[in-house]
């Protein structure tokens, strides 16, 4: 287990395969590598399929009677629904370009997470159950017979894929593990296969509104702790507003941001940002949660929880919508919404009530980027900054997977950083930007259980951490991602120990000089901020 | 395992092919019949895949970005590797067609003291484009072996190609291309132990065949010379439709053109479809513009939600409590 073992023993890895072949080799499912199963009632919560009692570590998952069935069919439904899949299924030539491309395998040396490995897993399936060479030649044509072994297998092994598609980045193809882990995980999850920290946020986003149940109240009250904490720093009480019909602006973001440490910082930023502009918004408690868990069990759970983005926006009346900082939330949101719960003909195009910046890239979606909003303002001089209050930071930024290689949000919160930052680094070039890598708790897998694997998937950034660290005296991790909040101090804490995680708005809040503020000696998190103690408000 | 299999079928195919072409009764079926089935084959099995691909829609629009979105105006967009317009698209599949440009980016990761250092990995990328190229240009050079004028285009290509003036006849470079190319192919997915971890009969399979073909070719024309006028009137022949097989061809003619046929045969029901399928991947082939314009999904259908009006009758008591505005009081 990773609590026992050292930094030093876990970079231990050995990059070279074993020789036995991979489909002689019955999978090994180990302690701290993986997620507790999904508790049958939060699965019947949201009406999923096969919902039972199982244990990973129990010879018998207990899969239903008609088990291979299902899963095949499943199969044969979306390779004709889904012409990634089928054309991914068919033309990789296993050229190895992917290969040490994965944070996972780079961290494990496990060589079924090599993405190559890993889709073959399923194609393997594919060749020998739908192909007629596989079914004739079967091992010969690289097929194989689908048996609850291989269903373990596959378990075990989509659920160590963050969905991060730096693979799909080199593959001469673009072939996309993560298209292939998600139809995956659809296919385990029709089995009633699902992790419950998945499982669980599903079901309390559905009915209560966001992935940690908080209920209207709480959500309400915990924002309203945050307004005290800004009083006591800044000296000013703010009073957003919560399911405010006529606002013109509705802001949605993740939870994480309401309930976490460091997340909550952040969000502090927000609520300071928008009283710095005066911004017409409102908060809402049905729509509290923009991260979809959803994605990560089945592209239709992905739709019912993404309703609600739409369905408030259109009940109370807003112009357009404005996202706060999260990862698969942007993917989400720029790939999938509009074609899940679009047309949003009921909003306008976006347009920037304080610069008049029309918002060109989210005409359709009518929802902007939060960056790209806070880019816009600070580039028409619309925010009052004093860079100097972030001083004492030494910032570098980690692009988080969905909104580099699934948006290209690349420049936005550099901009953005660099401007209420003066001390600013770069990680090397081949971990950043469309090259970044995943925190390693990416789709669902930031759970306590799977420590190990955590730690051991976030070693290729960590690594790019203490590279920066160690070169330009680096401390604080930048990020626009509520999962990379969650996941990253842990990371940090066992690998790169001094380096603080902190979102983009968060360092905006701290720099922002807030009409009517009081001395500003303490940053968001009721730190000192160096050489201000004394000094008063500069 | 796989090496063995393959490395057998090619030399049973070589076998077989000797023995037909050797046999002046049967090299009307190696020279004729087989390769007008194997091309029928090919055409027959390459359309029906890629009509098979084309007939699964493409529900949503996800590009791999692999660069900065079309954003705010004074943001510089990577118009290419990020494409919001059609034109940079097929920039893009142009650039990934033909140089490769994902396997441009390849790197390699190593470790080294408990640091992952990455290095330049051009190697693949380089092979793997000499392989294709010159595959590609010799095709096009048979092109002369098969029609009557020789277009212009063809003999350009073919005095190009022999333009090193070694020996006669002229040698080609492209020859020396292709053997080079797909011996480093097949030679790295043996002696790197991931790539033989990750590769099946079915990846020694075709680099074994194309080594074969091209051996075949090599000899053929530099070493056991065939009677060349005879070798166009049959390919004249197969092309006009009015087969014929003259006098005298030597067995090694049969065993090359027995190979291609079992490669355009083999085709359609390989990997070796990422010839098409390359065109028709959906993480490439779309613009980036999912929140400007809305991507339709064919089979998009209703899906059960929990609405507003259930999540506040759930609540509605504790909302009002919180000054959280209702629809009903």
């Amino acid at each position: 287990m990773a609590k026992e073992s050292t930094p030093k023993e876990m970079q231990r890895i050995d990059y070279n395969p074993p020789t036995k072949g991979w489909m002689d080799t019955p999978v090994n499912i180990k302690p701290g590598m993986y997620c507790y199963p999904a508790k049958p009632e939060k699965i019947e919560d949201v009406g999923m399929p096969n919902p039972h009692k199982w244990s990973v570590t129990d010879e018998d998952w207990h899969l239903p009677a008609d088990w291979k069935e299902t899963f095949l069919e499943g199969m044969r439904d979306r390779l004709q629904k889904h012409r990634s899949f089928k054309i991914f299924m068919d033309i990789c030539v296993r050229c190895g370009a992917c290969a040490d491309k994965c944070h996972f395998f780079l961290g494990t040396g496990d060589p079924k997470n090599m993405p190559v490995v890993r889709a073959e897993l399923l194609r393997s399936v594919y060749r020998g159950e739908f192909t007629k060479a596989g079914r004739i030649l079967g091992r010969l044509a690289g097929g194989r017979k689908l048996t609850p072994e291989v269903i373990k297998e596959l378990w075990y092994y989509f659920f160590q894929c963050t969905e991060c598609r730096r693979c799909s980045l080199f593959c001469p193809y673009g072939i996309d593990t993560a298209e292939i882990t998600i139809i995956g995980r659809e296919l385990l999850n029709l089995l009633g296969l699902n992790i419950n920290w998945i499982q669980e946020p599903v079901s309390n986003c559905y009915r209560i509104g966001n992935h940690l149940g908080l209920q209207p109240r709480t959500y309400k009250e915990n924002i309203e702790f945050l307004l005290d904490d800004i009083e006591t720093y800044v000296g000013i009480r703010i009073n957003p507003t919560f399911n405010r019909k006529g606002a013109e602006i509705l802001f949605a973001t993740p939870s994480g941001d309401v309930f976490a440490d460091p997340g909550i910082y952040t969000l502090m930023g927000y609520l300071m940002l928008f009283e710095h502009i005066g911004l017409d918004y409102t908060w809402s408690t049905y729509c509290s949660e923009t991260g979809n868990f959803g994605f990560f069990t089945s592209l239709e759970m992905a739709k019912r929880l993404n309703y609600k983005i739409y369905a408030e926006a259109k009940r109370l009346g807003v112009k357009w919508i404005l996202g706060g900082e999260c990862g698969h939330m942007w993917r989400v949101i720029h790939q999938y919404m509009d074609t899940f719960n679009g047309p949003a003909d009921f909003l306008e195009e976006p347009v920037s009530p304080i610069t008049g910046t029309k918002f060109e890239n989210a005409k359709s979606t009518k929802m902007v980027h939060i960056t790209e909003f806070t880019a816009d303002l600070i580039r028409h001089g619309k925010l009052k900054l004093d860079k100097s209050r972030n001083d004492h930071l030494r910032v570098t930024f980690h692009d988080s997977c969905n909104p580099s290689r699934a948006m290209g949000l690349l420049e936005e919160p550099r901009y953005v950083i660099k401007s209420v930052c003066n001390h600013f680094y770069e990680m090397p070039e081949n971990t950043i930007r469309e090259q970044t890598f995943c925190c390693g708790s990416g789709a669902g897998l930031n759970a306590s259980e799977n420590m190990e694997l955590r730690l051991r998937g976030g070693f290729p950034r960590a690594n790019a951490v203490r590279h920066v660290h160690e070169k330009y005296g680096v401390n604080t991790l930048a990020c626009v991602c509520a999962i990379d909040r969650a996941a990253l101090p842990a990371l940090m804490n066992y690998w790169v120990p001094g380096v603080t995680v902190a979102g983009v708005t968060e360092l905006v809040a701290n720099a922002l000089i807030m009409e009517g503020e009081g001395p500003r000696t303490k940053n968001l998190r009721g730190e000192d901020i160096p050489g201000r103690e004394e000094a008063g408000n500069v | 395992m796989g090496i063995t299999v393959s490395l057998g079928a090619v030399l049973a195919i070589v076998f077989v092919a000797l023995i037909g072409g050797s046999t002046p009764g049967l090299q009307y079926v190696f020279g004729v019949f087989l390769p007008y089935v194997a091309f029928a084959v090919f055409l027959v099995g390459f359309a029906y895949r890629v009509i098979n691909w084309g007939r699964s829609p493409v529900p949503f629009r996800i590009p791999t970005t692999a660069g900065q979105e079309y954003s705010l105006p004074w943001i510089k967009q990577a118009k290419i590797d990020n494409p919001s317009t059609l034109w940079g698209v097929l920039i893009r599949m142009a650039l990934e067609i033909l140089v490769f440009r994902s396997l441009f980016r390849n790197t390699k990761a190593e470790l080294r003291s408990g640091h992952i250092v990455f290095g330049p990995a051009k190697w693949l990328w380089l092979g793997a484009l000499a392989f294709h190229w010159s595959f590609l240009i010799i095709a096009i050079r048979h092109v002369r072996l098969f029609v009557e004028p020789i277009p212009a285009v063809v003999q350009a290509l073919d005095t190009v190609d022999g333009m090193l003036q070694i020996g006669a006849p002229a040698l080609y470079i492209t020859d020396l291309l292709l053997v080079a190319s797909v011996t480093f192919l097949f030679v790295r997915r043996v002696v790197i132990p991931r790539m033989r971890y990750i590769s099946l009969p079915a990846d020694y399979f075709p680099l074994l065949l194309i080594f074969a073909i091209a051996t075949t070719g090599i000899l053929m024309r530099y070493f056991i010379r065939v009677d060349i006028v005879g070798v166009k009137t049959i390919l004249v022949g197969l092309s006009t439709f009015h087969p014929t097989i003259p006098e005298g061809i030597g067995a090694i003619f049969f065993v090359h053109i027995t190979l291609v046929a079992v490669l355009m045969a083999y085709f359609p029901f390989s990997k070796l479809m990422h010839m098409g399928g390359v065109f028709l991947s959906p993480t490439r082939n779309l613009i980036n513009n999912s929140r400007m314009k809305r991507h339709v999904n064919p089979w998009n259908y209703p899906v059960k939600v929990h609405t507003y009006e259930a999540y506040e009758n759930e609540f509605r008591e504790q909302m009002k409590e919180a000054g959280i505005p209702v629809e009903r009081e």
